[in-house]
């Protein structure tokens, strides 16, 4: 019917997409969307999941970069090589969309890029840019394949899981220590991908050295759908700790239902915890919330810098996610490499970035030193739910509150 | 592990999970019933319901158990004309292209919340949300019991609308036979929008009922989507005591197969015996012969 | 022989590519894109001539996957070896499946989400067993050299994937020509008739079904070693079973250049609504779905499927029709 009415019209409808989705895949690949800065001379690539299942993870790291290139391009740009021009990229939450986008950026000359979020991501473009000596710099992505691979031109500014399980283990016998040991049993419940089961297997093999008991490891798929099976394992075993490892809203749900079976362990203390550590889930679940421990990324509190950007993220309208403020971190790292390189030389980046001590960051870390890739700087600290609020307890260095364990009944 | 004390309330605990998935499987069903078709865009429709149940709740005030009853009319009206105005006249009536329309519309609605309201998650406090029922031996909690108790209530709906109206009564004879309906000078074109729309009204009644207890972003329908697939197939398509019936089997055998092997590996349950009942009844457990 | 010119030419064409575009990030699209037709190829055998829908083509692309990065990780097997393999494994997956599959008569949408369940079964192995690497995935080492079947080159990586997508048309175009190729299409046409003609059904689809299971594995052999990482939800996940079965009905059910001219257009579609909507994210997807519901309302039977209709009115209106078209499409 359709073809007989209108003859042309199809044909041209079909010529028509044709050609432009030829003309499309051409251009596209020649120029890639750009934000423009005036008189733009270095470019960054700002690659993020903003779209698929982490797009949320992803928006917020785009959201800290973007502050930070908008402070540094504000206050004049890189010293002698001018404003940072933005190339925003989406990996679309997968390790072959964030290659195509690597390429993309390479293509349009970054002169390094930040981002990756996911560590199967980061792999991925991680050594996608080391075909072309590009530097790279991840913001999250805590797998510790991603810097042991040899790569030249990969750093990790935050830290790898295994520095995490350490101080997580390490600050966990100290709370307990301090407590008169409280706490012996533990039950362990991860998410099941390489976030989750890698920090998982590093607490199974650490925590019997200080003297806990694993009643049970329970990993599960992300999404889950509910958790009631779980609260019920708890409930039968009853464990002094629970050490939840998984993403915000299996947390949240997890979270809720041990509130709704009321299973009351003497704690929770979480590794990398989706929600733990998050304004938002305080805010929205201040009772579930309450006295959670969280062993994990986050800023200094101390830092006037830090509280600045925050003010500037809850302005508009965002939770302060750690996202934000890794992102926003590794953009000034960069610049601060791009200022003593005084080139957007990908050698010349790479050999400053290498050699870097970049200092004045919003994150609680020691101070910046690159051993293969890895910042030997970086470490996560101890965080807790106190007065709706969320309080740094551990290092004693950066904490502005004392842990209140085990949880007042 | 294996006391009484664990095992009965897991057991309790799978059949108000899988009330959840016969809520989300009861449309389905009727969609896959009488069009013939796998509607990919379910999922995405779920996560529309319940951004839509969330904002009933946060911006009117509205009780998801109250909102039920402007969104699911809304969400009839939003699935008649996606059927009537789009997915008809797109696919020309070929299972294929339809399969592939619900595909890209699935794309659209999932990118458009996304592009809308961001990825956030977001939850919604109802003062009941953490009430449980004691039972003595475990704790049942209350939205939850709700949703168990309502699925059957929308189901006993659906069969009296199958049943007892002229619609109900045209939807069977497309289902059944399509050439002759249409003989009879049944609009099938209108039978079909109607039972889309009905499926998306089903889909709005989970939502409003799923919302208490559950989260909402753009990509949550996702993880109901399979596995609602795997119910009306194993219940036989069309089926509604099968949709109901099926759901209820898979929410115990993933509550117990999640027990005794994991939650990760005890997914695995829910597509063993979806693969064993097929390959034994290939028409599935409520089906008609093929 | 006939029939294989066209193909050649469309090689040859392919293969000329690199010579005239540097650009790497082109040749990646192409890689992933052919990539994609290779998977979408496997699928048609089955899918577009056989007429039986799978929505699990991922288990195929996955056991390649993972055959081809374990056994290289685990147990040292040479890179070509272990390709080899993967694809050996994805037909006899694609036997074991049929087997039991077709000898249940299952048909239609059951078969459909059947295959779906296998692929979400071997996820979930994959996600929990430890030969895998389980949630961790495997990772290939990054060993740059033809022995490793890694090259720095794209041009190179695409040569590669054209080859396999080359043979895969050989392949179809041979089936097409074949007395099975006939017996396939019996089946798809009209199961019942077929079996009173004498015809194995059973057989025939279980048949097809290893040979779509060996290219599409193919496809996930090359992703293992172009990315050098696998997990389970790369491998098995549903994204490639709808990849595999969108570019050839996009593309022309049943015809020997479906999946590539599908693949093709749909991934340039993708590439194309990110340059005209920017940096809005969803946005770009947004367009994507609307132009692909759009595609398909305008061209019902496939994009050949359109192209063949068109021409086929062209020489029927013969002369004064041609000369007005003439005229409107340059006006």
């Amino acid at each position: 019917m359709l073809d007989q009415k209108f003859p042309i019209s199809r044909r041209q409808f079909l010529g028509t997409t044709a050609l432009t989705v030829a003309a499309a895949a051409t251009s596209s690949m020649a120029m890639p969307s750009v934000l423009r800065a005036q008189g733009a001379l270095v470019k960054l690539g700002v690659l993020h999941p903003v779209t698929g299942a982490l797009s949320y993870s992803g928006q917020q790291g785009r959201l800290g970069a973007t502050i930070a290139i908008e402070e540094i391009n504000a206050a004049g740009g890189i010293r002698g090589l001018g404003k940072i021009d933005a190339v925003l990229g989406d990996a679309q939450s997968t390790p072959d969309g964030g290659t195509a986008e690597v390429e993309k950026m390479n293509s349009a000359g970054v002169a390094c890029i930040v981002g990756g979020y996911a560590s199967n991501i980061c792999l991925a473009t991680t050594q996608a840019a080391a075909r072309y000596e590009l530097p790279y710099v991840v913001d999250v992505g805590v797998a510790d394949t991603i810097v042991t691979r040899g790569l030249k031109n990969t750093f990790r500014f935050g830290p790898g899981f295994g520095v995490i399980a350490k101080t997580a283990l390490a600050n966990l016998a100290t709370i307990n220590d301090q407590a008169g040991k409280p706490a012996k049993t533990v039950m362990i419940v991860h998410e099941d991908s390489l976030f989750g089961s890698g920090l998982a297997k590093l607490l199974n093999a650490q925590l019997p050295q200080h003297g806990f008991q694993i009643l049970e490891t329970i990993p599960h798929p992300t999404p889950t759908r509910d958790f009631n099976n779980v609260a019920l394992k708890i409930k039968a075993q009853n464990p002094d700790l629970v050490i939840p490892a998984n993403y915000y809203n299996e947390y949240v749900l997890l979270a809720r239902t041990m509130q709704q079976q009321q299973v009351r362990p003497k704690g929770i203390y979480s590794v990398l915890g989706g929600a733990a550590s998050s304004y938002k889930f305080v805010k929205e679940f201040p009772e579930a919330a309450k006295y959670i421990m969280d062993c994990n990324h986050w800023f200094d509190p101390r830092s006037e810098k830090a509280q600045a950007l925050k003010k500037k993220v809850e302005g508009k309208d965002q939770f302060f996610t750690y996202e934000v403020y890794m992102n926003y971190s590794c953009v000034y790292l960069i610049a601060d490499a791009l200022q003593r390189a005084a080139s957007a030389d990908r050698a010349k980046l790479t050999a400053a970035l290498e050699t870097s001590t970049f200092s004045g960051h919003v994150m609680p870390y020691g101070p910046t030193k690159f051993v293969n890739g890895q910042n030997e700087g970086a470490a996560p600290v101890n965080t807790q739910v106190l007065d709706n609020d969320i309080k740094v307890i551990l290092p004693p260095a950066f904490a502005n509150a004392k842990p209140v364990f085990p949880m007042p009944a | 592990m294996l006391s009484p004390t664990i095992l009965i309330p897991a057991i309790l605990n799978g059949l108000l999970t899988g009330a959840v998935y016969a809520l989300v499987a009861l449309g389905l069903t009727l969609i896959y019933g009488v069009l013939h078709i796998i509607n990919f865009a379910h999922g995405a429709l779920l996560s529309a319901a319940l951004f839509a149940a969330f904002f009933a709740y946060r911006l009117l005030g509205l009780d998801p158990y109250i909102a039920v009853f402007l969104l699911s009319p809304i969400f009839f009206a939003f699935g008649y004309a996606l059927q009537r105005f789009i997915i008809g006249p797109a696919s020309g009536g070929d299972d294929r292209n339809m399969l592939l329309i619900t595909l890209g519309i699935a794309v659209v609605i999932e990118n458009a919340l996304l592009f809308a309201f961001r990825a956030d998650t977001r939850t919604i406090d109802v003062p009941y949300a953490f009430k449980t029922i004691d039972f003595g031996f475990t704790f049942l909690a209350v939205p939850r019991v709700v949703g168990f108790v309502a699925v059957f209530l929308v189901a006993l709906v659906l069969w009296l609308i199958m049943t007892f109206t002229d619609i109900g009564r045209a939807i069977r004879a497309v289902a059944k036979e399509k050439l002759g309906a249409e003989l009879a000078g049944i609009d099938v074109a209108h039978v079909y929008a109607m039972t889309f729309g009905l499926g998306s009204a089903c889909v709005a009644v989970a939502a409003c009922l799923l919302i208490p207890n559950y989260y909402v972003n753009p990509s949550v329908g996702n993880s109901f989507v399979l596995i609602a697939f795997t119910i009306v197939v194993l219940g036989g398509m069309g089926s509604v005591p099968g949709a109901l019936i099926g759901a209820l089997l898979i929410g115990v055998v993933e509550s117990l197969s999640g027990l005794f092997l994991g939650e990760s590996l005890g997914q695995i349950g829910i597509f063993v015996i979806f693969i064993v009942v097929l390959l034994v009844r290939p028409s599935g457990l409520f089906g008609e012969r093929v | 022989m006939k029939g294989l010119a066209p193909i050649a030419a469309a090689v040859a064409v392919l293969a000329a590519v690199p010579f005239v575009v540097h650009s790497n990030a082109t040749l990646n699209f192409l890689i992933v894109t052919l990539m994609i037709a290779l998977a979408g190829q496997g699928w048609n055998i089955l899918g577009g001539y056989g007429g039986q829908y799978s929505f699990g083509h991922a288990a195929f692309f996955g056991t390649g996957a993972y055959v081809t990065a374990v056994l290289q990780v685990r147990y040292g097997v040479n890179a070509w070896l272990g390709f080899g393999a993967g694809i050996a494994a994805g037909a006899a997956f694609g036997g074991i499946i049929g087997a039991l599959t077709f000898r249940s008569g299952l048909r239609g949408s059951y078969f459909a989400l059947v295959t779906l369940a296998f692929a979400e079964v071997l996820r979930i192995i994959a996600s929990v067993a430890p030969i895998t690497g389980a949630g961790v995935g495997t990772l290939i080492k990054l060993d740059l050299g033809t022995q490793a079947f890694q090259f720095q080159s794209r041009a190179l990586f695409y040569w590669v994937v054209l080859t396999l997508v080359g043979v895969s048309l050989v392949t179809t175009r041979l089936i097409e020509r074949s007395r099975f190729g006939a017996w396939l299409i019996a089946v798809r046409e009209n199961e019942d008739a077929a079996k009173a003609l004498g015809v194995d059904v059973r057989s025939v689809k279980t048949a097809a079904m290893v040979i779509s299971g060996a290219i599409t594995a193919a496809a996930g052999c090359f992703y293992a070693q172009y990315f050098l990482f696998v997990d389970s939800g790369i491998a098995y996940g549903t994204w490639i079973s709808i990849e595999a079965l969108l570019t050839p009905i996009i593309g022309g059910v049943g015809t020997v250049f479906g999946p590539l001219l599908g693949a093709l257009v749909v991934k340039s579609l993708g590439e194309g609504a990110k340059l005209v909507t920017g940096d809005v994210p969803g946005l770009d997807l947004i367009v994507y779905g609307a132009v692909l519901v759009l595609v398909i309302w305008f061209t019902p039977r496939g994009l050949i499927g359109g192209f063949t209709q068109v021409r086929k009115r062209l020489t029927r209106r013969a002369t004064p029709a041609a000369s007005s078209i003439q005229e409107g499409g340059h006006g």
